[in-house]
């Protein structure tokens, strides 16, 4: 488990501001895509990307890499990469939803929602054979929402049976899928003794405070009997309170977005200054 | 004429009738013990699927899914990407039937290696039933980029397809069948991915002469109604094509080309197989008559093998009269 600092926490806090920014600026750009989810998970996808994966962004087939498996596809524009502003056009490598024979440092193509966990589980199988004491762990992000697939519960029932230790799934737990709340449209709770009850080891946290995360999966890292399954409970397009945990910035950009709140052409540009007032008070926190 | 290389024990008592299905457990085990990369997973229906001898030989290698067919297509995917070579299999009707999805999108849009074997395809299942009587899923494998499409003759083309798609880097699609049919070719038979192979050349010197085409199990019918077409003048070539997609769109035109009019056969609907498949790309390079045999857009029903494939109209007689329309 690697141990933060108050510094490399303040960095990747403004690591992830950063990244909301661009996200803003690359759905506006593509004029269509997901802004809750992409927002939601920023700080998670920082931590993991900076501080916890085993992985060399010039060598992305370096074979000793972790694997990161985005099930829920659809956040993509989360990921801190170059040509963003192609996102969503014609001949761009990025995709609407993630395609891995396009873009170097992508698992798996991914969009239809419930298949990534049966592919981290296989992923996670195929390391043991070769290797019963890897160190390599198989990370899964999956949304809340796409836990209404059955294939979800297969793969879990798989990951029970097997044990695999080597298996991290977090969920993205921001309450939210197109249609509306998840609790109204297939509630999900008991959500974390579904998971225990398929035999996964399950932590709850909140999905903004990196430490949190960092500990948590620490903590999942070291349990040797089971998967690990870390409920990230995340605020919907947080880091702009004016979007935040409203249902309908699900899948549209900003300038497409409900307007009862802010005007359509004010959108983006509503977004960019709230995350850079944000920014600034990150910068200033005395982290002595 | 028939090809010299198929068994001489041809249409006589002598005439071994075997489980296609059985090659597929002995290419698996061959290919097994020459790479171990190759792993095998089963949806609960490891026995029938003829996955067993595999399991039993390499224990490590064999993951047992449960009733989880889409699972099983995703969890063969997440193994590919890390370097193994997976074979699933289960039956056609539930792979691809029930997970066509996670094979088009974590399977063939990922380009995984992973081997696809749809066991009891066709109505010759017998008396489970239409639920359980694949006859679409060729055409539901077909129209997947970067899906190989095969179904083999018999039992020796079974296991040649299962060692050649293991030493293919990319998805494949094999199909199989439950019930007993002819051996008709030999281990010395020639097979290759995406080659179409003459099993029967005419003789009769005719005005009009028919070519059959034809894919799986049904080879011996064909081969038996170009026998019969020939007693009665009227010249036949049999064209065997086992790989339905890539097409081996050569043999074809130089079939079209010899020939007054086409007959395709298959265990399958009429549409979306391997008849749409030659009638699609003949009708674009070659015009000619096709009639297609197959089921004609319906659903099967329980009886035994054999009066399944003459109800629905895949028997010789019903080949014999495809063939005289056609020309």
């Amino acid at each position: 488990m690697h141990y933060l600092t108050s510094k490399e926490v303040q960095f990747l806090e403004l690591k992830a501001n950063q990244i909301r920014q661009s996200i803003i600026e690359m759905l506006v750009v593509a004029g269509s895509g997901h802004t809750a989810g992409p927002l939601g998970m920023a700080d998670i996808l920082t931590l993991l990307y900076f501080k916890v994966l085993q992985h060399d962004p010039k060598n992305p087939n370096w074979s000793e890499r972790d694997r990161l498996i985005l099930s829920n596809g659809h956040i993509c524009p989360v990921f801190p990469i170059e040509e963003l502003l192609t996102l969503r056009k014609f001949g761009s490598r990025l995709q609407g939803h993630p395609h891995r024979t396009a873009l170097p440092g992508l698992e798996t193509s991914s969009g239809p929602l419930g298949s990534g966990l049966s592919q981290a589980v296989g992923m996670a199988l195929a390391e043991r054979i070769d290797n019963p004491y890897s160190s390599k762990y198989i990370y899964c992000l999956t949304g809340d929402g796409e836990l209404n697939e059955g294939q979800i519960w297969e793969a879990a029932l798989q990951a029970g049976k097997e044990k695999l230790h080597n298996l991290i799934v977090i969920v993205d737990r921001n309450g939210i899928q197109i249609d509306g709340y998840t609790k109204d449209i297939m509630p999900l709770e008991p959500l974390a003794a579904k998971f225990e009850a398929f035999n996964f080891d399950v932590q709850e946290v909140d999905g903004h405070n990196i430490r949190a995360i960092n500990d948590a999966i620490g903590k999942a890292q070291a349990v040797y009997s089971q998967p690990s399954l870390i409920i990230a409970h995340t605020i919907a397009s947080k880091g702009v309170d004016v979007f935040e945990r409203d249902f309908r910035w699900h899948g549209n950009p900003p300038g497409k977005g409900p307007e009862d709140r802010i005007p359509k052409d004010k959108q983006a540009a509503v977004a960019l200054e709230k995350l850079r007032t944000l920014a600034g008070i990150i910068a200033k926190e005395d982290i002595s | 004429m028939l090809a010299p290389h198929l068994d001489k024990a041809f249409d006589t008592a002598d005439m071994q009738k075997v489980p296609s299905r059985n090659g597929y457990g002995e290419g698996l085990v061959e290919a097994g013990k020459r790479d171990k990369n190759i792993v095998a997973l089963a949806a609960d229906l490891t026995e029938s699927t003829r996955t067993l001898p595999f399991a039993e030989a390499f224990p490590d290698r064999f993951v047992q899914v449960g009733i989880t067919e889409q699972n099983m297509a995703s969890v063969a995917s997440g193994m590919a990407a890390m370097g193994k070579v997976p074979f699933i299999a289960s039956y056609a009707m539930f792979s691809p039937g029930r997970n066509w999805e996670q094979i088009r999108t974590t399977i063939a849009y990922n380009q995984s290696n992973v081997k696809i074997i749809g066991a009891h395809a066709g109505v010759s299942v017998g008396p489970d039933g239409a639920t359980h009587q694949a006859i679409e899923d060729i055409a539901l494998m077909r129209v997947v980029p970067n899906m190989v499409v095969i179904a083999p003759a018999d039992v020796h083309e079974a296991r040649k397809a299962t060692l050649a798609a293991a030493k293919y880097d990319g998805p494949v699609y094999i199909r199989v069948g439950r019930s007993n049919t002819p051996v008709v070719t030999t281990a010395e038979s020639p097979f290759e991915i995406g080659k179409a192979e003459v099993m029967y050349t005419k003789t009769a010197d005719s005005d009009t002469s028919v070519g059959i085409v034809v894919t799986g199990t049904l080879l011996f019918n064909a081969l038996k109604a170009a026998q019969a077409l020939e007693a009665a003048g009227i010249g036949a070539t049999v064209l065997h094509m086992p790989t339905i997609k890539p097409l081996d769109t050569k043999a074809l035109l130089a079939l079209a080309e010899k020939h007054t009019g086409l007959v395709t056969v298959e265990e399958h609907q009429r549409a979306g197989g391997l008849g749409g498949a030659v009638t699609e790309y003949l009708s674009e390079v070659s015009p000619i008559k096709i009639v297609r045999v197959g089921v004609d857009d319906q659903f099967g029903q329980s009886g035994e093998p054999e009066e399944l494939i003459e109800h629905y109209g895949m028997g010789v007689d019903a080949i014999v009269a495809a063939a005289k329309k056609a020309i």
